[in-house]
């Protein structure tokens, strides 16, 4: 593989790593026929961020030398960072950045060509991997909604940088509402400050969903897209699918930036109860179905003594696809743990461990669904294959 | 009891910001006592805050567009809540390019101040930030210890120099002592002192002038060369110093010749500065109560940021 990215692109490959380096530790980097693609996953498997910059992107893009079959690869994401730690210094100075992997070496060099004349060379240490791909599918979010960065980015101005999680929804006069999410302790006398912050349907670009749906998700892993959006001046679009509406397990909610030249998704785990309960919100059915806010620390059990509490995690391809992808329905977090961003143990057995006693919150070992051994696809995956759900209760 | 207030103005919102900010710095959680004409900012001292005390006012009409509030009762016309400061700080800070700011007294679940900002937006559509900063209402029967403070008389009272001067200064002494050693008499003279087995370092403010004295007596009878000492503990006096953004309008520093008392009862030790109305506190209602009257001194600061007066009173070492 061998592609040269020249003058202000350097700067964004650079922020994507950036971006990408708020969610996982390792980046899985392959080159497709699309173009090169960067992603990685976060330790509890429930954020998932990738990048695909087109050929076009590129000054010179060679996914696989003929006769060879393409090579992937995973890089300590420490190690690709690196490369771009400062990306001020990026910007005024590096003028080609070349990416090259063969199969001889046992290294992926990134060779930095700057001003003066001056060349660096990392030589990063890779392994060779299973394809990372997450099931999903943007066009089957009921829910949409689209904003130029700037927009976001002044939307989570007012909440703390320490802030973990976010509650996203439509409230009334179909504003779109972003709240901080608490999680209730029940022994803490010292409540935390609530922010919340309203913003009017006109600002967005597009605003397909009701009144009342929300969704909560984690803040710091999300202002990693945001930030990337942000300085390259992109929409920023956010699909999602409320629990209780049309599905009746919650689903991760994908958010994405596209140009002519990259596209990029994050998707992000999503929690089960997803409350806008205030007088903003009027939507009288979502009162029924999210519990109230006093109890918040009961009722817990009983949403999820119905639910597979065993597979929370982003569903995985796990199989080649002869065999037809095992997907499982990406299911939230339970409340009782701690989400996303605190890394759990990571192993990397599939098979299923016999589920726990259902009411109690999942064991805090994640397990991942997705790595077996993958015969390695001759050509490149043909896209995101639709999750299976399965059957609603009641609803199918 | 009710409480709604409005800010329209730019200027009185920074002005406000600033002095929340400028608590949080000094206190992590404080009192905030709302009046039909004032709003305070209250510390009163206990043990876990050191000892220190702060009494900060404000006049709401210098402030406030709208301001309605109603005590829990006729007579007794005020509220007091205790809230922790840095909440209100953040919450403000928000408000940066804000058409208008309200402040009420809500009960969402639980006692809360939402701070709601309106805020500009280039789009012809409007934004709203709410922030629920979680309260808890004082009791009545707590008020006394939240009263304003009555000023004995002081050895000596000096205008300070510059804050920011006198901050870089004490920051380095802090390196080498933890112990700092005030000195100030009435020809406007005032040293900071850290004296070690090995080091003695003495910094000297000339010409700084002081305040009228508040008797005629006082005065005569004192030699202006002679300096009234004070030990405090460093570390409260860079708090104090590093919570100051600005230089204020006036700033005066007293030694107050002050007595402690120590009510210890139930395990509980708290030490009442000449707060007025202090006489019996929350030690008072528990039998078995033990006095020790301990003569001791304290360092009081009186400053004026426009029209926002600080009090803060840090205890001596003894």
């Amino acid at each position: 593989m061998k592609c040269l990215v020249t003058g202000g692109n350097v700067k964004v490959l650079g922020k994507a790593v950036h971006s990408l380096s708020r969610i996982g530790d390792e980046l899985y980097l392959e080159p497709l026929e699309d173009g090169l693609s960067l992603r990685t996953v976060n330790s509890s498997r429930s954020a998932y961020a990738c990048f695909l910059f087109a050929p076009l992107f590129f000054q010179q893009y060679q996914a696989a030398t003929s006769g060879q079959e393409a090579l992937r690869c995973k890089i300590l994401m420490k190690s690709f960072l690196a490369v771009f730690r400062s990306l001020a210094t990026v910007e005024k100075t590096v003028e080609k950045c070349c990416i090259s992997l063969n199969g001889r070496s046992s290294c992926l060099v990134v060779q930095l060509h700057c001003k003066y004349g001056v060349r660096k060379t990392h030589n990063l240490s890779f392994q060779d991997c299973e394809s990372l791909q997450a099931v999903f599918d943007p066009a089957l979010c009921p829910h949409v909604l689209r904003a130029p960065a700037r927009v976001l980015g002044e939307a989570v101005l007012p909440f703390p940088p320490a802030l973990a999680e976010v509650t996203l929804g439509i409230g009334c006069g179909r504003r779109v509402i972003l709240r901080s999410y608490q999680e209730e302790e029940a022994d803490s006398t010292v409540k935390a400050m609530v922010t919340e912050m309203s913003i009017g349907e006109e600002d967005f670009q597009q605003l397909q969903a009701q009144e009342g749906v929300a969704i909560t998700f984690c803040l710091k892993e999300f202002r990693g897209l945001l930030s990337f959006a942000e300085s390259a001046n992109l929409s920023l679009s956010v699909h999602f699918d409320a629990p209780g509406r049309t599905c009746h397990l919650p689903r991760p909610a994908i958010f994405a930036v596209k140009d002519s030249l990259l596209d990029g998704h994050f998707v992000l785990a999503t929690l089960s109860e997803s409350d806008l309960h205030s007088p903003a919100l009027c939507s009288p059915e979502l009162h029924r179905l999210a519990p109230p806010l006093q109890a918040h620390s009961t009722p817990h059990l009983d949403d999820f003594a119905s639910d597979d509490i065993d597979s929370y995690m982003i569903a995985m391809e796990t199989t080649a696809d002869s065999e037809g992808s095992r997907a499982v329905p990406s299911i939230p977090l339970s409340p009782g743990l701690r989400p996303p961003c605190s890394p759990g143990p990571f192993s990397e057995d599939h098979e299923a461990e016999p589920s726990t006693e259902p009411g109690t919150p999942p064991p805090k070992k994640f397990r991942s669904l997705f790595f077996g051994s993958i015969l390695a696809p001759v050509h490149s995956p043909p896209g995101p294959s639709p999750v299976l759900a399965e059957d609603s209760e009641g609803e199918g | 009891m009710k409480f709604r207030a409005k800010i329209v103005d730019a200027a009185c919102l920074n002005h406000f910001t600033r002095v929340s900010t400028m608590i949080a710095k000094l206190a992590k959680t404080c009192t905030l006592r709302i009046s039909p004409e004032k709003l305070n900012f209250v510390l009163s001292d206990r043990v876990a805050s050191g000892g220190v005390s702060m009494w900060c006012e404000l006049e709401q009409e210098n402030f406030f567009s709208e301001f309605q509030m109603e005590g829990i009762s006729a007579e007794n016309n005020a509220i007091y809540l205790d809230l922790t400061a840095e909440n209100l700080s953040r919450a403000l800070k928000t408000a940066q390019n804000a058409r208008a700011l309200k402040i009420k007294l809500t009960n969402k679940h639980f006692p809360c101040l939402t701070v709601s900002i309106e805020l500009l937006s280039v789009s012809s559509s409007s934004r709203v930030v709410t922030h629920d900063i979680p309260v808890k209402v004082i009791p009545r029967k707590l008020w006394k210890d939240l009263q304003e403070p009555t000023i004995p008389d002081s050895d000596v009272s000096i205008y300070l120099p510059v804050l920011k001067t006198m901050k870089s200064i004490v920051e380095k002494m802090k390196n080498i002592s933890n112990h700092l050693i005030m000195e100030a008499n009435l020809s406007g003279e005032l040293n900071l002192k850290i004296e070690t087995e090995l080091v003695c370092i003495t910094t000297h403010f000339k010409d700084l002038g002081n305040p009228p004295p508040a008797s005629e007596d006082a005065s005569q009878e004192r030699p202006p060369e002679q300096m009234a000492e004070v030990h405090v503990d460093i570390r409260k006096l860079l708090q104090f110093l590093a919570g100051q953004q600005v230089n204020p309008t006036r700033a005066v520093c007293r030694q107050l010749k002050g007595s402690h008392t120590f009510h210890r009862g139930a395990g509980r030790l708290s030490a009442r500065p000449p707060w007025s109305g202090a006489q019996d506190g929350p030690g008072a209602h528990l039998t078995g109560t033990e006095n020790y009257l301990v003569s001791n001194k304290i360092v009081h600061f009186d400053l004026l940021h426009e029209d926002v007066s600080l009090q803060y009173f840090i205890p001596a070492l003894s």
